[in-house]
């Protein structure tokens, strides 16, 4: 069964982004329990690809260090593979369109629901693609989770109408990364999503701060860090795991009720 | 299945965040490109400004020397800015002036496609900045300042590989932040529909000019039809109009660096494979999990590990061939062309008179082909005296 609903079941979540092989996928199995504990409901784990066109400086360099240390999407599934013999945790993928297409849509959708991811996150597949793999994903009981941006305007309703597992809501213009001020008119878009559809959003892009965990998961259903804690990675390298621990503990003291 | 594909290729595999502005994009091509206005008005630009048309030249002397096929030379390098850039470049620029942007952004690998758009922002009072991978600034140095003098903001880009495809990675980024009052000008047949189809409209100019001139130069359609290929806009322009001519063979050359048997290569289409990447699904260099893969070749221009979809439908459906051109074979086509018919061709363009070469002598003296000379060579003389081991910079 998918999990992803678990992670908004009567109460707001804190989501945790890193990226997969960064520095070494046993590390990442480290953060990922390292966050659970500290309250993560669900944690997006990015797979590395050499031009991810959608992140800012701080992923582009996690990605980099991941593909160094030799992560593959074989490996990859094989590290999620032990990681779901100690957790249960919503666990999604967010990976370009071409690591699913060059892997065989089917035969990624298969591994996924082997190993136990329950979705996949693809910033360069707008809703206009997804009809290529969408039908498939759904077969192996993997969900596709949809983006909507500031810019999305008069198409929110359109994607939130199809939308599966959890929104995304891009927060801010623009590549990944921590921004002071986010500008976008958040409140607007959730309502609007609310209108057609019950399945929950999560606000991400440029959250780095308790406040903004706090101020967004008062709107939406939950908050989505990724920078952030890739910079604790980057920082801390092999011992980021406490440090990861501490950081996502307070953010998640920051969720709404 | 989105609008703009090509056979399985093309599409719009691109961030939800710049979907209405493609569409807005798409609108305004759709609505401009048959209007009476807008045409006349790119137009005048195309003849007053560009120098329009370009000459299809008799290349006689060569022709006696490879003693085989007559061969004609479209000379693109003849334009105002070097090379067909400019054709594609004035079309967008003036689009994005109806769509009321103030600001233009573009990539850039040897250079040609930035000193055009910074050119065509100079003329039409847009702001202008153009991304650069860091290895290109300092392969085409002398661009760099062009583009400046022009009064474009270059940015040396120093992600990835630092060459052409982390230029349009960066272009793309930066178009994400900033989409109300910019339009990303993208350079060659690729990219997210619309641009490939936009693009190959604007240079499609190139054979629309090559096939009227060639009637009245010899009352018949040429035998083969040649071009360099990177991402492909100039072959594109060299191709369209013969496309429904079935008896013209098309001919694209890419770049195949060191050689196609070597990792030292961007022949896209000898060793690439089928993927999903800026914008487009089309054929790519990469490896088995889908990483796109560090081509080289000596042509700043043609070193993209991708190729334009409407190429790799061409290919599939067998109605334009693809073959590989070594750094040595283009090098020695560069000075070939230089001393024998006293023209300095981009090294880029040189991939196809080298492939010209080999296959003139093959063919009979009554047939006839046209090869684009896509720019000219002077950014590349520097780099081809180090090929030679002379220690010559700019």
């Amino acid at each position: 069964m998918n999990r992803i609903k678990n992670a908004f079941e009567n109460k707001k979540a804190f989501i945790g982004f890193v990226t997969a092989g960064d520095p070494t996928l046993d590390k990442t199995e480290e953060f990922v329990l390292e966050m659970e504990r500290a309250g993560a409901a669900l944690v997006e784990l990015g797979v590395p690809f050499s031009d991810p066109i959608a992140e800012g400086p701080v992923i582009q360099e996690a990605n980099l260090r991941a593909l160094q240390a030799g992560c593959t999407t074989d490996k990859l599934f094989d590290m999620v593979a032990r990681l779901r013999e100690k957790t249960q945790i919503p666990l999604v993928f967010l990976a370009y369109a071409n690591t699913l297409y060059k892997y065989g849509y089917e035969r990624f959708c298969e591994k996924c629901e082997q190993v136990g991811i329950d979705g996949v996150i693809i910033p360069d597949m707008p809703f206009e693609e997804k009809g290529e793999l969408a039908p498939i994903a759904k077969a192996h009981d993997v969900s596709v989770i949809s983006l909507i941006a500031p810019t999305s305007k008069e198409r929110i309703q359109m994607i939130a109408k199809e939308a599966d597992g959890f929104i995304y809501v891009v927060s801010s213009l623009g590549v990944t990364g921590v921004r002071d001020n986010i500008t976008t008119d958040v409140e607007s878009i959730i309502r609007s999503i609310r209108e057609v559809t019950d399945t929950p959003a999560a606000v991400g892009f440029g959250i780095n701060r308790k406040e903004q965990v706090h101020e967004y998961t008062s709107i939406a259903d939950g908050a989505i860090v990724g920078s952030a804690i890739v910079k604790i990675v980057a920082e801390y390298g092999e011992d980021a795991g406490e440090k990861i621990y501490e950081y996502v503990a307070d953010m998640v003291s920051g969720l709404a009720e | 299945m989105s609008k703009g594909r090509f056979g399985q290729h093309g599409g719009q595999y691109i961030p939800e965040t710049l979907m209405n502005e493609i569409h807005h994009l798409e609108e305004t091509y759709e609505h401009y490109k048959n209007d009476p206005e807008f045409v006349q008005e790119l137009d005048t630009l195309l003849r007053e400004y560009a120098g329009r048309p370009s000459l299809l030249y008799y290349a006689e002397k060569m022709t006696k020397a490879l003693g085989g096929a007559k061969i004609y030379f479209k000379r693109e390098d003849l334009n105002h800015t070097g090379s067909h850039k400019i054709n594609n470049v004035l079309g967008q620029a003036l689009l994005a002036k109806k769509m009321g942007k103030t600001r233009i952004i573009a990539e850039t690998g040897a250079g040609q496609h930035g000193v055009a758009t910074a050119t065509a922002a100079a003329l039409l009072g847009l702001e202008c900045e153009i991304f650069m991978g860091k290895e290109d600034t300092i392969r085409q140095a002398l661009n760099v300042y062009r583009m400046e003098l022009l009064g474009a903001k270059v940015h040396p880009v120093e992600s990835g590989t630092m060459t052409l495809k982390d230029a349009v990675n960066e272009c793309m980024r930066e178009w994400v932040s900033r989409v109300d009052d910019t339009l990303y000008v993208l350079g060659s047949v690729m990219g997210p529909h619309p641009f490939p189809t936009i693009v190959g409209d604007f240079q499609s100019v190139i054979s629309r000019e090559a096939r009227v001139q060639i009637l009245e130069k010899e009352g018949r359609l040429p035998d083969v039809v040649m071009a360099c290929v990177g991402g492909g806009s100039n072959a594109m322009g060299m191709f369209r109009e013969f496309i429904n001519d079935e008896s013209v063979r098309l001919i694209g050359c890419e770049a195949a660096g060191k050689g196609v048997d070597t990792d030292r290569t961007a022949a896209t289409m000898a060793t690439g494979t089928m993927g999903i990447f800026h914008g487009m699904k089309s054929y790519f260099c990469q490896d088995e999990f889908g990483q796109i893969a560090p081509v080289y070749s000596i042509s700043a221009g043609l070193d993209y590990p991708g190729v334009g979809p409407e190429h790799a439908h061409l290919k599939d459906i067998g109605r334009a061939e693809y073959v590989p051109v070594t750094d040595d074979e283009a090098v020695n086509a560069f000075e070939y062309i230089a001393r024998e018919e006293g023209i300095i061709a981009a090294i880029e363009s040189s991939h196809a008179v080298a492939h010209l070469m080999k296959i003139a002598p093959t063919m009979d003296k009554d047939q006839i082909i046209i090869c684009c000379l896509s720019g000219r060579g002077d950014k590349d003389v520097a780099a081809i005296a180090r090929y030679r081991g002379i220690d010559l910079h700019e």
